[in-house]
């Protein structure tokens, strides 16, 4: 019956929705980095004429999705669902860029995890029938991240070495069904036949680590995890793979990631690429590198799938990671649970 | 939280693992710069007593208040966190750092308004230091006062 479900935790598509386009936008310290190029539009500043930061990265999730659409000509109104999430409390990103888009919507909250997670429940709603265009959406500002998980901006003091920066930027990605985009011969696509083929739903881990700063510490458990999980439930090898893409772990977390997974036998080497290692220069000066859905969101939208495009590589494994941790939680001592979800994503 | 073996191996690897801060240069840094700021406080209290020829009590509150208003001025020019990530709390410390842990929620939430937002949010930062320092005021007042 379950054909789609080829573990307890893993799906495969039985007609693997297309990646159709992409729109990314990120802030200028984004834009000064080694990605800058990749990226469809680079804010000046990070308040890109709106009155606050939230207005402003509302406004980047509503253009992001917007971007998306121009380049392949598609209307607003041919998009069957919205699919999107940020970090700031209600949704509020995400519920108020929906209000002007004016589209089906549906919330998701992963932290950081958020663009994995649109990209599995997005493939899923179009390979189960219930929609033919979907986009999904993940944003994070710098400045409202800060001043809800964190301290004001202007105030003075140290961030300890294993911190990182909260990425500004917004990424969408256009999804539709695999078989509805042949039809119309490849004329609605920036992309070539880029497809999602399947991905592991994530677990919250929680390993008990309360240090709020130590995000990488925090979410390479749970990245380890759903690797692991995936690699079991399907099968696979990791020589399946040209890259493992995850997140935000930082270099840091990075480097915890790679151990579990050698703990458990499986090399990685130098087939794992982190969004948050490659965001910034290493002058830029932002410890441990990039964090925020808005990282893995623009990295795996404006630089990843162009790759990927370019014949540079033809299989991955997308696992965005998050932290899903409140100032409330943390402020009463609770520890940090963890989630990881995963996608793979193919070029035919 | 699962709290197995584990986990409770793997929170002494990170802990092993994670990268240090370089504790022994943030001192050097807090001390230089925390000295350089009190520094200008003696010069600013004997501009007070030597130029303006004001008594000490004067002298005291002139002194304190071109401080707050230099830290808020930094604050405000975004200058402030800057120092602040160099010198820690070298910076935090001294009466400057006080100012600039009012201004920086002040400017930060000026956005909800000036009665929820930045009246609201003013001490959010300095509140806890004036309830603690009041109340270790009031007992150590307390003890002066029998003993």
């Amino acid at each position: 019956m379950n054909t789609k479900c080829i573990g307890k935790r893993t799906v495969r598509f039985q007609t693997p929705p297309r990646i159709l386009s992409t729109g990314t936008i990120v802030g200028d310290v984004e834009g000064e980095g080694p990605l800058g190029s990749y990226f469809d539009i680079i804010l000046k500043d990070d308040m890109w004429g709106e009155k606050s930061y939230e207005k402003c990265e509302c406004k980047m999730f509503e253009q992001s999705v917007r971007t998306a659409l121009e380049k392949i000509g598609m209307d607003t109104e041919k998009l069957d669902i919205v699919l999107g999430g940020d970090l700031l409390n209600q949704l509020i990103t995400a519920n108020f860029a929906a209000r002007q888009l004016g589209r089906p919507f549906l919330g998701l909250y992963g932290a950081c995890s958020t663009m994995a997670e649109g990209l599995l429940v997005g493939s899923m709603l179009i390979d189960g029938g219930f929609a033919n265009y979907v986009s999904a959406t993940a944003s994070s500002h710098f400045s409202t991240a800060e001043r809800q998980f964190r301290m004001p901006l202007e105030l003075g003091g140290q961030t300890p070495p294993t911190s990182q920066r909260t990425v500004t930027g917004a990424g969408t990605v256009i999804i539709c069904d695999g078989q509805n985009a042949a039809d119309k011969n490849n004329s609605l696509s920036i992309f070539e036949n880029i497809v999602v083929v399947g991905g592991t739903i994530g677990k919250v881990i929680d390993y008990g680590i309360t240090d709020a700063n130590n995000m990488g510490g925090v979410m390479a458990p749970a990245a380890a995890d759903t690797l692991l999980t995936y690699l079991e439930e399907s099968g696979e090898t990791i020589e399946d793979f040209d890259y493992i893409i995850t997140g935000d772990l930082g270099s840091f977390g990075a480097k915890m990631f790679k151990e579990l997974c050698h703990d458990s036998g499986v090399e990685l080497g130098d087939k794992h690429i982190d969004c948050g290692n490659i965001m910034f220069l290493p002058q830029q000066n932002t410890k441990c590198g990039g964090s925020g859905c808005g990282c893995a969101a623009t990295v795996f939208g404006g630089y990843l799938l162009k790759r990927m495009e370019a014949g540079d590589f033809k299989r991955v494994l997308f696992m965005a990671t998050g932290a899903l941790m409140s100032p409330v939680s943390s402020m009463q001592g609770e520890s940090i649970p963890a989630i990881a979800h995963a996608v793979v994503v193919e070029r035919r | 939280m699962q709290d197995s073996e584990k986990a409770r191996k793997y929170r002494q690897r990170v802990n092993e693992k994670a990268p240090k801060s370089h504790v022994f240069m943030q001192c050097v840094n807090a001390f230089w710069v925390g000295g350089l700021i009190c520094c200008i406080g003696q010069a600013l209290n004997l501009i007070g007593s030597e130029l303006l020829w004001l008594d000490s009590d004067d002298t005291s509150a002139f002194t304190s208040i071109v401080l707050i208003f230099l830290g808020a001025f930094l604050t405000g020019l975004g200058v402030y966190d800057k120092i602040g990530s160099f010198a820690g709390a070298g910076s935090i410390v001294p009466i400057t750092g006080f100012a600039n842990s009012i201004v920086a929620p002040a400017m930060e939430h000026k956005y909800e308004g000036y009665v929820l937002g930045v009246g609201a949010q003013l001490f959010s930062i300095a509140g806890p230091v004036l309830v603690y320092g009041i109340t270790t005021s009031v007992i150590v007042g307390l003890i002066a006062c029998i003993v």
